[in-house]
Order: C-alpha cells, then structure tokens, then sequence
C-alpha cells in the first residue's frame, strides 16, 4: 500500500527535479560561450549588469560617465570584428597568437569594451577582466526585457511574462465568471431537470475538448473576428486569448460554483419562501450569500487552470514578450514561453536554465492558488 | 419596477446566459464538423501524411495518440486505483490523510507544461530514455494519476456502508470485503472515470512537446524508445508552423475533427456505462 504515497512522491520529484535545473541558473554569467569582459586597466568601471552590457552595445549608453567612469565615449569590441583590427597572417592559423594581439589592443585603447572567450586571455594581460553581474532572483523577476538569446548578454527578466500571464487569465475570467454563475444558478435553481440533463453533458463535452483543439478554433475564429471588430494590424492579441480561456474556464466555473450553490441547506431556502420572499430574493439574499466562499473557490480554480493553460494561449496571443499596455496587443505568457522556446534552447545553457526556472515561478503560482482554495474549503466545512 | 417582474427579468438574464454557454459549444462543434467532415474517409485515417502534410492522412498520428494513451493508462490505472482504495480504505482521518489528500490535490492543479518540463528532465535526460514513447507515457501517466485516484475514491464513496459493514459481520476479512463487495459496485463509477481521463490524456500537447513528440516521422515506431507523431501535437505544427500553412488547412480541419470525435465517442461511452449500470444497480 505504497500507493498512498505516491502522489506525494511525485510532487517531490516534481520539485526536485525542476528547481535542481531551475535554480541552477542563478549562480551562472549571463555571458554565453564563456565569453568575458576585459577593459582597459585604467579603466574605473570594475562591474557591470547585463542590462548595462546590452545597452552599451544597443548604442543607448554611449559614454564611460554614465556607468560612473570617465567622460569618453565607449568604444565596443566583440570577437566578431576581430577581421577589422587584424589580418588573417597575425592571428596564426590556429589563432595562437591571438591572445597577445587581444592583449595588446586592450592596452592601446583606453575607452575599448572588448568581449572574447576566457580561453584567449593573455598570460601577461595588461587590461582588467571585470565581474559582470551573475543571474540573480531580482533581476530575473523584476527585469522588464525578455531576450534569452541576445548577444553578448543574455537578457532574462520575467516580468513582462508574469503581467502577460496575470493579463490575460484575470481578463479570462472576468469574461466566464458572470456567465459562469448565470449558468450554474440557472442549472441549480431554475431549470427544470429535463433541461438539467441536456446542459450536464454538454458541460462535460466542453471541458473535455482538447486545448489544442480550443487552440485551433481561436485561430482560425476568434483571431478573425478581433482583428475585424476592432481594425488591427494584428488579431493575436492578449483579448484572444482572454476570449479562448474564458471558453476553457467555462466548464471549471460552472461545475464547483453549481456544487457550492447545491449546497445550500434547505431549511434556510424554505425559511426565505416562507417569510415571502420569492425564488430571486430567495437566490440573491440568501443562496448567493451562503455560497460564496465556493463560489470564490470556483474563479480562483479558475484562475489558476487559466494561467497554467498553455496550447490555446500560445496559438492566439501573438507572443510577444513585450511589457503589456493593452487588450489589444500582443503578449506572451510564461507557458506558452516554455513551449515555444524550450525546443531551441541548448540543453545545460543559461536559456535553458531561463525556462525551467520560469517553469518553477509558475510551479509556486499554482501551489499558492492550490492551498488557497484548500484553505476557502476547510473553512466553509467547518461551517457546516 | 414589481417583485415579480424583477424576478422574470433576472430569470430570463440567466436562461440566457446558459443558452449561451450551450451555443458556444455548438459553435465550436459545429466549426469543426462543417469544415473537417469533407476530410474524414478511409484514406484520411490509415495513410501517412504526404507533400509536407499538405495531403494523405495523419495514420502515424492517431497510432501514436494510442500508443501514448496505452502507455500512459499502463502505468496510471494499477497505481492510481490501488492509491484510491487505500486512501478511502485503509486510512483513518487523520492529519497523514489530509496529507495525501492534499498532495493529490496539488498534482492535479500543476500546469501540463510543467509536466512536460519535469518529463524532459527526469524522464528524457536523467533516466536518459531520450524522447521516446516510455518518456512521453510516463509523463502522460503522472498526469493522469491524481484524476484516477480522484474517480476511485469517489466511486469508493458511493458505495454504502452497510454493504462494508455486512460482509465484514459475515466474517470475510478487509481485504476480502474489497475485493468481493465493495470494488465490484464501484467499478462501474471506477470505468467511466478511466474512459474520461482516457479522453483528458489523449488530448494533451503540452506534456509530450519535448518528451516524446515528432513533428513528422517516415514510419511507424518499432520499440517504446522511438519518438511518435501524435494528434494534438500534429494540429499545433500544421495549423501554426510550417511554409504551408494554407494548404494544410484542410488536414489541420480534418485532425480536429478526430479530436473531438474521439472526445465524443469517449463521452458518450461514458455515459452510456453510467446509465447501464445505474438501471442495473435498481433492478437488484
């Protein structure tokens, strides 16, 4: 009977096995390919962010006095414009003399960044390597850019992700929820049962289609229709998907908030008729108040299918990870993130690392929303 | 405005809103049906894909949807319903219950990308199976493992007491009792649960996207170490990537359309089950 257990044994795993990888990101450089950053040795500056190191070469910092050094403009060397300052003859055939060359122009020219591999470091070298900021917990949370594949510096913040998440799941809800409660009332309260058993399965019909198909449908339907009624460029927008996951979300909402409103003690039903209250006063005063708790349980559940929904999300929002402004705009979520990238990312690299701690923050989202409504039902059994 | 008309107003705002929900899935069913039914012949379902999936049919496809759901059900069925008859059976109330219950809670509610995630971690490169049918099933079988224990347990549930209590006054032992009384009445409940979770995994994207999915293989795969190509995977890349996108249209339509069949029919199964035993759980 080992059984029991193994549930709680695979979300051990679960948890081991992606903040082992995940986590492993945060004592890592953001420079790919070992590359480090060498300055000239009277250079002031001795750190730098990736952030920093991207708008240098983005052309948006253009002088030393921004990053507290001295007032000369900065000038930029990458390994990929070594043909501009040596022939093929200097560097040897097997680039053995590279590393003095390299050297040498560190030394010559004061206001020089220059990015190469470690391995081409001179023994002797007169130029200062200097520390760039490692991958940590702030900045990959609160950084506004998303570009894993950027050179030289990776740029991995999230936030953009997390509010495209947030976006669009809450937007999804707020669509299904009246509807949502419209249709469960109507299913508990008003409709007869001949009705009851024609909406039942058509509920479980609606929560059984793949998302890949919803996917499909939003594409090919939805996106469309945005792009039409409201004259963009562009359909994929985060509306899209809010629309797509309201449909998902639809079945979720129903069934717990239809179970919660079942759940009414009649005795307190019939109190109402009885002191003439009709069957509306009866629903908004009492049996609404009474289920409420279940039915907040009802649009958190929501919520937390809706931000752990990845297929249909990443076929109809366009995907880009933008900081977002507006329904009406494209943006990417952090499934639909791991899904699209994690097939190009090279197994073991900074990128990779990137998606599975991307995989952990929403691993923790949906383990804070799961003991939230297990805290909103203990209560409400309790009041019972 | 009167009481009475308050409430025929707010009456006829929710018949509405319900009818709405009834409509949007005839939308989306009927959006399918309309543009896939032309697709659905003989030579769609057993012929491999062919002209960059622009033409012939998805047969590698719906053969890997059912080695993957096999696969998969092999491994959750046995562990998820023994799980669910020990937590029900066997367990007291107690804070270790609690525990279990909670656990099972939170594995149903982890997204299916971090299952794919964990799947690729475990599964594909620290087992090193690589991306293989055994590494998609697993990580399809994990998945499905909390809906099972779930059904278990709530057709434990349903199962009255008093049938516990008779045998076990009878003399028969625990275990006895179990095996005699109480799973032949919930297996009913037990079977339509599996049939529907049946539907849930072979619909799945997200978990075999880096596990075992294959965007286009030239044949059938020969040991559970092969890649495979799979429905759900199958309608992602041919309606989102690819040069062709407009001339695979009609295979995305028809590939949709299988999809939501095999929901369907899965569906009506289950309820056909229900209704079955149910008349014959009375008639005793």
């Amino acid at each position: 009977m080992i059984s029991g257990t193994v549930t709680s044994f695979a979300v051990l795993l679960i948890v081991v096995f992606l903040f082992r990888e995940g986590l492993s990101l945060f004592n890592t450089s953001p420079l790919e390919h070992h590359n480090t950053i060498v300055l000239n040795s009277k250079n002031p500056v001795d750190h730098l962010s990736a952030l920093e190191i991207k708008n240098i070469f983005d052309g948006n910092i253009e002088n030393w006095k921004e990053l507290n050094g001295n007032d000369e403009p900065i000038k930029t060397f990458t390994i990929n414009n070594l043909g501009e300052y040596f022939s093929d003859e200097e560097i040897g055939a097997d680039f053995e003399f590279l590393p003095d060359k390299l050297n040498l122009l560190v030394d010559s020219i004061p206001n020089l960044l220059a990015v190469y591999p470690e391995m081409y470091l001179a023994k002797d070298l007169k130029g200062k390597v200097i520390k760039v900021d490692q991958n940590n917990i702030p900045d990959f949370i609160l950084g506004k850019e998303w570009f894993p594949t950027a050179e030289p510096a990776v740029q991995l913040g999230v936030l953009p992700l997390i509010l495209g998440t947030l976006l669009v799941s809450i937007f999804a809800i707020i669509f299904a929820l009246p509807i949502g409660i419209a249709a469960a009332i109507y299913m508990a309260e008003i409709a007869d049962p001949r009705l009851q058993k024609i909406l039942k399965p058509v509920i479980e019909l609606l929560s059984g289609i793949p998302s890949v198909v919803y996917g499909f449908f939003g594409l090919i339907v939805i996106v469309p229709l945005i792009h039409d009624i409201f004259n963009l460029p562009v359909g994929e927008t985060a509306l899209a998907g809010s629309v797509v996951l309201a449909i998902m979300a639809l079945p979720t909402i129903i069934t717990v908030s239809e179970d919660a409103i079942r759940n009414t003690p009649r005795s307190m039903k019939e109190a109402s008729l009885a002191l003439g209250a009709n069957r509306w006063q009866t629903i908004a005063r009492v049996i609404l108040p009474y289920s409420m708790s279940g039915i907040t349980a009802a649009a958190i559940l929501g919520i937390g299918r809706a931000i752990g929904e990845t297929m249909a999300v990443l076929m109809v929002t366009g995907n880009a990870a933008v900081m977002p402004t507006s329904l009406l705009q494209p943006v990417r979520t952090i499934p639909a993130t791991i899904a699209a990238e994690l097939g190009e990312a090279p197994q073991g690299g900074v990128h990779f690392k990137a998606l599975f701690a991307l995989g952990c923050i929403l691993f923790i989202i949906t383990l804070l929303i799961n003991l939230w409504i297990e805290y909103i039902s203990s209560k409400r059994k309790l009041k019972h | 405005m009167s009481k009475k008309n308050k409430e025929i107003l707010a009456f006829w705002i929710f018949r509405i809103l319900s009818f709405l929900v009834i409509g949007v899935l005839i939308w989306i069913i009927e959006f399918i049906f309309v543009r896939g039914w032309h697709m659905l012949n003989w030579e769609f379902l057993t012929e491999m894909p062919k002209d960059g999936m622009t033409k012939g049919g998805i047969y590698p496809a719906i053969i890997g949807t059912l080695y993957l759901v096999a696969g998969s059900m092999l491994f959750a069925f046995p562990i998820g319903v023994l799980a669910g008859i020990y937590i029900h059976e066997y367990t007291k109330d107690s804070w270790y219950k609690r525990f279990i219950k909670l656990m099972t809670n939170n594995l149903a509610g982890i997204p299916s990308i971090v299952f794919g995630l964990f799947g690729m971690s475990l599964f594909v490169n620290t087992l090193g199976f690589g991306d293989s049918i055994l590494a998609g099933s697993l990580t399809l079988g994990l998945l499905a493992l909390p809906v099972v224990i779930r059904v278990t347990e709530e057709a434990l549930i349903s199962v009255n007491n008093s049938f516990r209590h008779g045998s076990l006054a009878l003399g028969a032992t625990k275990l006895q009792t179990i095996r005699r009384v109480v799973l032949p009445m919930a297996l009913p409940n037990i079977l339509t649960g599996l049939i529907l979770s049946i539907g849930r995994v072979s619909g799945e994207t997200a978990p075999i996207l880096f596990t075992v999915a294959a965007y286009f293989l030239p044949k059938l795969p020969d040991s559970i170490f092969d890649q495979v190509m799979a429905l759900p995977y199958h309608l992602y890349v041919i309606s989102t990537s690819g040069t062709k996108i407009q001339e695979s249209r009609d295979m995305a339509y028809g590939t949709a359309l299988v999809l939501v069949l095999l929901v369907l029919i899965l569906n009506l199964l289950a309820n056909t089950l229900r209704r079955y035993f149910s008349k014959k759980v009375k008639m005793n």
